[in-house]
């Protein structure tokens, strides 16, 4: 597959969607770690929800 | 579950927990199946390989406008039908949507110089697309500034649907202004202009990112409720340790 003379333009274009799309991914996977991470500690201090039910409980 | 049961976030949280998984693989399969149908298109016979870039830009232009539509629904849910998740759905689509606005910018530039001679030319369209992606910084500042996650939604609902003013000059700016883009190929009048062999790719591509889209959002809004929950027993902390 030969991309002529403007194959610059077109690599750079899919590696920078890639790339921002694998910045939304992770960033998205990190803060849900986070989150769960959060709750996880407030659980361990004694924290409950009004409903009885674990804070880490989907 | 109706959809009624869908306000209950953490029926939501159940919901989400079952179809994500489901939803990551479809995405998955289609953009691999998209992105090997561009590789494998025809150059154009004016643009040569360049034509490759269509599949990435207008996908990523499509979703920039959807997603503030659907921020827009959302807004209404908060403002008129006070829903539990509007402002959950809305404030969680913004980044995605900021990101799908930036791609179909950069992507566009890179498209233009090699066909116009030029990264950027302000006429109607580039200008109402930075506009949009200038709004969706705005929202997400906005969302940062007001620490009250019902003050932030109520005061973000009001300026996503003022912003909304913007969707039909974006869509409509290439036919009522003289401008550097090209008029719609595909949402048009008398159906779509492309070849089949750019055409089916495209349409492959632009499903792929939707789906993208509802994955990257329904993962967000879990988080989303997930910290909501974190600042509640945050504050029930606070005033047991009163």
């Amino acid at each position: 597959m030969s991309l002529g003379p403007y194959a610059s333009f077109v690599v750079t274009s899919y590696t920078l969607v890639a790339a921002i799309v694998l910045v939304l991914i992770v960033w998205i996977a990190v803060d849900y770690r986070h989150q769960k991470a959060r709750l996880r500690e407030l659980e361990s201090s004694g924290v409950t929800r009004r409903s009885g039910r674990q804070a880490t409980d989907i | 579950m109706t959809l009624i049961d869908l306000a209950n976030p953490t029926k939501f949280l159940a919901l989400t927990a079952r179809v994500l998984p489901w939803l990551t693989g479809a995405t998955a399969i289609l953009l691999l199946v998209g992105f090997y149908q561009a590789a494998m298109a025809p150059d154009d016979y004016q643009q040569g390989a360049t034509v490759k870039i269509m599949f990435v830009h207008v996908p990523n232009a499509w979703l920039s406008m959807f997603v503030w539509g659907v921020m827009s629904i959302a807004a209404l849910g908060t403002l008129v039908w006070r829903h539990p998740l509007a402002d959950v759905a809305a404030k969680a689509a913004a980044p995605i949507g900021a990101a799908f606005t930036f791609l179909a910018l950069v992507t566009g530039s890179l498209w233009g110089r090699p066909m116009w001679g030029t990264y950027w030319e302000w006429d109607a369209r580039l200008t109402s697309v930075l506009i949009l992606f200038l709004m969706y910084l705005g929202l997400m500042a906005l969302w940062r500034a007001v620490e009250d996650p019902s003050r932030a939604a109520r005061a973000a609902a009001v300026l996503t649907l003022v912003g909304a003013i913007n969707l039909p000059i974006i869509k409509f700016s290439v036919d009522w202004w003289n401008t550097l883009h090209q008029p719609a190929s595909v949402m048009r009048m008398g159906g779509p202009s492309l070849d089949r062999a750019f055409l089916i790719p495209l349409l492959v591509m632009a499903i792929g990112f939707s789906l993208l889209f509802v994955t990257l959002h329904l993962a967000a809004m879990r988080n989303e409720i997930l910290r909501r929950r974190v600042r509640s027993l945050q504050m029930m902390q606070a005033s047991q340790a009163a």
